[in-house]
């Protein structure tokens, strides 16, 4: 766990001694509450619920959360300290995993600033505090899949531009695989057992679950799988820099 | 300490490192000679387990550098070419990250990050954003780095590039003292520096190694009796002899 703490500790740090992770907190902090406000009509609902702010919530994210993943490898590629890395006793789990925590606390911290919207919806009224708690950890789940995602395409390129616009494309294609359009247009193309496959792999219906309140292990697995599948992919390309001739 | 056994590396067509062999004890400074492109920092990599051969073995203190990668690692101090340094740390910092990795805190800790930043002469610069730094100190934060944790072996390509005089008499001396008690493979562009500080000075080119000498023995190679005129010759000899087998071997299809 020693490599996999120092490095999260200079991610950490990495974030905090640049302008990139209050840049991005006030980007976030203005954002989330907009689209709750402007687009979600949030006071205009006449109910004290949190709905507005987690409809659109998954859509920040696709954009935030790349944005805040997309420098976990290209930058050291870039940079040549990749090379520095692979050269040290820290295990490759060791150098994704520290990077991903210090990209989730950051993303943890943004979430966070719209905890006084909770309060403030308690102040005007009696929300159902079970379903916005459930909804937090949905969005907390959906930005872990979504950085995971993002660290496993900057592992593709040394060109932080392109990570993100590949990493906004992907967690793009794993949102809407939900959506009822697309699920028509599937179900039109494709044989019904393998569209209905694909719309499981929607993070967007395993989010709205989560945000009506339902806490299914299935949902935490889906997650979780997907953190993993992002990371382990992350590693395998990263490891590919050795060159395996054998 | 250090065993490159018939290392083969290649990149596409591009054959990087043809079967080379060596091994450097305890107590050695390793000077590796070559041109540009000549294979030296790829072989240095290989050693290093940062990159896999194709077919032959590195070994570090007995553990292979790809098969038992981080035990082989644990015993080593890397500067890559460039001397890459995360720009927003500070050379502290820096060290710090390094020392943290290898299972470092505390006092041992401390006590090891203010030696290594001695070591290097960092002073004051130590808590300066290495982003700010000289293109000398930046080097000097990554050899802070490199030694920090007091491995027994060393790999330091082009410790000195990028240092003013001053700078390079200290890094030398430095190296000179670390000697005694690790084993040591520098790669450099300058000819002195292996006169300076080498027990052993090696000549690659094309992937090939051409010699393997002491610098004594290496400047007795060349006719006018310095090292300069024995690489000049040897890299000379090496790259007609492989133009030489290009343009005699028949094009590819040509058979058929």
């Amino acid at each position: 766990m020693t490599p996999l703490i120092a490095v999260l500790r200079r991610e950490l740090a990495a974030y905090f001694e640049t302008p990139l992770a209050y840049v991005f907190l006030v980007v976030f902090a203005v954002a989330a509450p907009s689209f709750a406000w402007q687009v979600g009509r949030l006071f205009q609902t006449g109910r004290a619920d949190l709905a507005p702010l987690f409809d659109y919530m998954p859509w920040l994210l696709l954009v935030l959360m790349p944005a805040l993943a997309m420098r976990a490898w290209a930058e050291e590629r870039d940079s040549g300290t990749l090379e520095m890395l692979l050269a040290s006793p820290i295990p490759l789990w060791a150098a994704a995993g520290g990077k991903f925590l210090a990209a989730w606390c950051v993303a943890a911290l943004a979430i966070a600033l719209t905890l006084p919207m909770w309060i403030a919806m308690n102040y005007l009224g009696d929300p159902d505090n079970a379903a916005i708690a459930t909804a937090y950890i949905g969005t907390l789940l959906l930005a872990g899949g979504y950085l995971a995602l993002g660290q496993a395409l900057s592992a593709v390129t040394g060109n932080q531009v392109v990570a993100f616009v590949l990493a906004v494309g992907a967690c793009f294609l794993i949102t809407i695989a939900g959506l009822p359009f697309v699920l028509e247009a599937l179900s039109a193309r494709l044989p019904g057992a393998f569209a209905e496959a694909l719309a499981e792999l929607s993070a967007l219906a395993r989010f709205d679950s989560l945000r009506r309140g339902v806490l299914s292990v299935e949902d935490l697995v889906y997650f979780f799988s997907l953190i993993g599948l992002g990371l382990s992919l992350a590693i395998t390309l990263v490891d590919t820099h050795r060159g395996g001739g054998r | 300490m250090i065993v490159a056994d018939t290392l083969v590396k290649r990149f596409g067509r591009h054959l990087a490192v043809d079967r080379v062999s060596f091994t450097v004890k305890r107590g050695e400074v390793l000077g590796f000679l070559g041109p540009n492109g000549a294979g030296k920092s790829t072989t240095m990599r290989m050693l290093a387990g940062c990159l896999e051969p194709d077919s032959g073995a590195a070994r570090l203190a007995g553990y292979d550098s790809s098969l038992d990668r981080r035990a082989a690692q644990s015993h080593l101090g890397y500067l890559p070419e460039g001397a890459p340094a995360y720009p927003a740390m500070t050379p502290r910092g820096f060290v710090r990250f390094h020392l943290r990795a290898r299972g470092f805190s505390g006092n041992a800790l401390r006590e090891a990050e203010r030696r290594a930043l001695d070591l290097a002469s960092v002073g004051e610069a130590a808590e300066k954003p290495i982003s700010a730094l000289s293109k000398g100190y930046k080097r000097r934060a990554a050899l802070a780095a490199a030694i920090a944790h007091d491995p027994p072996i060393l790999i330091l390509d082009e410790p000195t590039d990028g240092l003013d005089p001053n700078q390079k008499d200290g890094v030398r001396a430095l190296i000179r003292e670390m000697a005694r008690d690790k084993a040591i493979i520098i790669s450099t562009h300058l000819l002195d520096e292996v006169e300076a500080i080498c027990t052993r000075a090696m000549v690659i080119a094309d992937g090939r190694l051409l010699a393997d000498e002491t610098p004594q023995g290496l400047a007795a190679l060349g006719g006018a009796g310095d090292i300069g005129a024995a690489f000049r010759t040897l890299t000379r000899q090496a790259h007609e002899s492989i133009q030489a087998r290009d343009t005699s071997s028949p094009p590819t299809g040509a058979a058929q």
